[in-house]
């Protein structure tokens, strides 16, 4: 059946992925380093008043996730880049789908731990009361981390293979992040504030649209950018 | 892809029908902008500034028309296949930067007197914005790619998903403003003005057109140098 064929395409890439990363750990440990460095650096920016670095703690935390996640969509692809593997890969017959949904996975694998970890030392730094919907939370972090991991992988196929990885990345992937930064902040921060007006809710309908349409699209285009 | 055939393939633009139309948008221009500035009477609240509007309004309806020009060409070069769809793709981009960059410009001119500064978290100015970043990630990734296939082909999906990804932005920026109230810009425009508007509107629409033409045949004539080049490096004729 070919969707199982593809299904077990999507399981190796991944697998894959997260093999190589979890043998090196270097770039673990550095993303979330890095992480970690940018809510310091946002806490000086805030601080130290409470109440200043309570309100931002929302906003913050998905900049830092952000900041650091771009590293790691670009290494998604460096590792293959590097030994010639990407053209190897395209070899083999089948779907083009199925090589981005497998590395869809493992970035979700890797940002998710990150965010995890970062979300973690966040609640410490800027003093961020837990609320009792904290199941709620987790949803909107782990939207959020499906629509920005689906677009950086996307745009990361790109960026890596072009002149100026560095540079291009974020300033193709950023702006069209809005829409979900926007909504992943926003219903953070209401949660966050024991969302005395419900938007939270509005705003996770709106990640979860974004996520369905952004991720069909950028598997329908993936085949488009990487036979190029 | 070197071959005579292929140089012959390229598009070849014809340029003096499009010279008189370039005319014509310029002078349709002068006279509506002549019409709107002499007919239209000074604004209850804003006086004479509010005779922006007849080079900030159009200026931002071109800019929204500017990425569904990029969706329509960049679809139509996934389906086809012709360097004419591609690079008209990146002229309608390229047109569309600066035009929202205008309007952004413009409606900082008009804020400055109107609301005391020069920027507010609009929802309409932000997600301008929003777009003008978007069309210059787009230009970008152009001028950072020199494979031509490559180029053309990547160009095509960055500007499908940003083109879709443009009313969603304007969405979610919007319900972001309506939840942190704050003054927005006039949605409803007096009777007077309109005519003025939308005469201006469609001489914006000639004279982007013609912008986009005039790019296009710029572009083609680089693709022309670009594939002579080729040829020349790998010894043809």
């Amino acid at each position: 059946m070919a969707w199982r064929d593809d299904w077990r395409r999507v399981r190796t890439i991944a697998w894959k992925d997260l093999t190589t990363e979890r043998r090196s750990k270097a770039g673990f440990n550095g993303v979330v380093a890095l992480g970690v460095t940018i809510l310091v650096l946002f806490g000086f920016a805030l601080g130290p008043d409470a109440q200043a670095i309570r309100a931002a703690a929302a906003g913050a935390l998905w900049l830092a996730v952000l900041f650091a996640g771009v590293l790691a969509f670009n290494r998604s692809y460096q590792v293959e880049l590097e030994t010639g593997a990407l053209e190897q890969l395209l070899l083999y017959p089948g779907s083009r789908w199925t090589i981005f949904s497998g590395k869809l996975l493992a970035n979700l694998t890797f940002v998710g731990l990150m965010l995890v970890i970062v979300v973690l030392v966040g609640i410490v730094l800027f003093q961020v009361r837990v609320p009792a919907a904290w199941p709620s939370l987790v949803g909107v972090l782990a939207l959020g981390a499906v629509g920005l991991v689906a677009l950086g992988t996307f745009y990361a196929a790109m960026a890596s293979r072009s002149r100026a990885r560095e540079v291009l990345l974020p300033l193709l992937l950023f702006p069209m992040l809005v829409p979900v930064l926007l909504a992943a902040m926003e219903a953070s921060k209401a949660l966050l504030g024991g969302d005395l007006m419900h938007e939270a809710g509005a705003w996770m309908k709106m990640l979860c649209a974004y996520d369905v349409i952004f991720l069909m699209a950028t598997h329908l285009a993936f085949e488009q950018v990487i036979e190029a | 892809m070197t071959d005579p055939a292929a140089i012959r393939d390229l598009p070849r633009p014809n340029n003096r029908r499009w010279s008189w139309f370039g005319v014509f948008a310029l002078l349709f221009l002068a006279g509506a902008q002549a019409f709107a500035l002499l007919t239209s009477p000074p604004d209850r609240d804003m006086g004479d500034l509010q005779k922006i509007w007849y080079v900030h309004v159009p200026s931002a309806w071109m800019s929204l028309l500017a990425p569904g020009a990029v969706l329509v060409f960049s679809l139509r070069y996934l389906w086809k296949r012709r360097e004419g769809d591609d690079l008209l793709a990146a002229s309608a981009a390229e047109v569309g930067a600066v035009f929202s960059g205008l309007t952004l410009v413009l409606g900082m001119l008009w804020g400055r007197p109107a609301w005391g500064v020069w920027w507010v978290w609009d929802a309409r100015l932000t997600s301008m914005l929003v777009l003008f970043l978007i069309l210059v990630g787009y230009l970008s990734l152009r001028a950072f790619v020199e494979d031509p296939e490559r180029r053309a082909q990547w160009s095509a999906a960055v500007g499908i998903l940003g083109a879709i990804n443009a009313p969603i932005v304007y969405m979610s920026v919007k319900w972001w403003r309506t939840l942190h109230q704050v003054q927005s810009s006039p949605s409803t425009m007096d009777p007077a003005y309109v005519l003025g508007v939308r005469l201006n509107a469609f001489a914006f629409l000639f004279v982007m057109i013609y912008f986009i033409r005039r790019r296009y045949e710029a572009a083609c004539l680089e693709r022309a140098a670009e594939h002579a080049a080729e040829a020349v490096a790998l010894g043809g004729r």
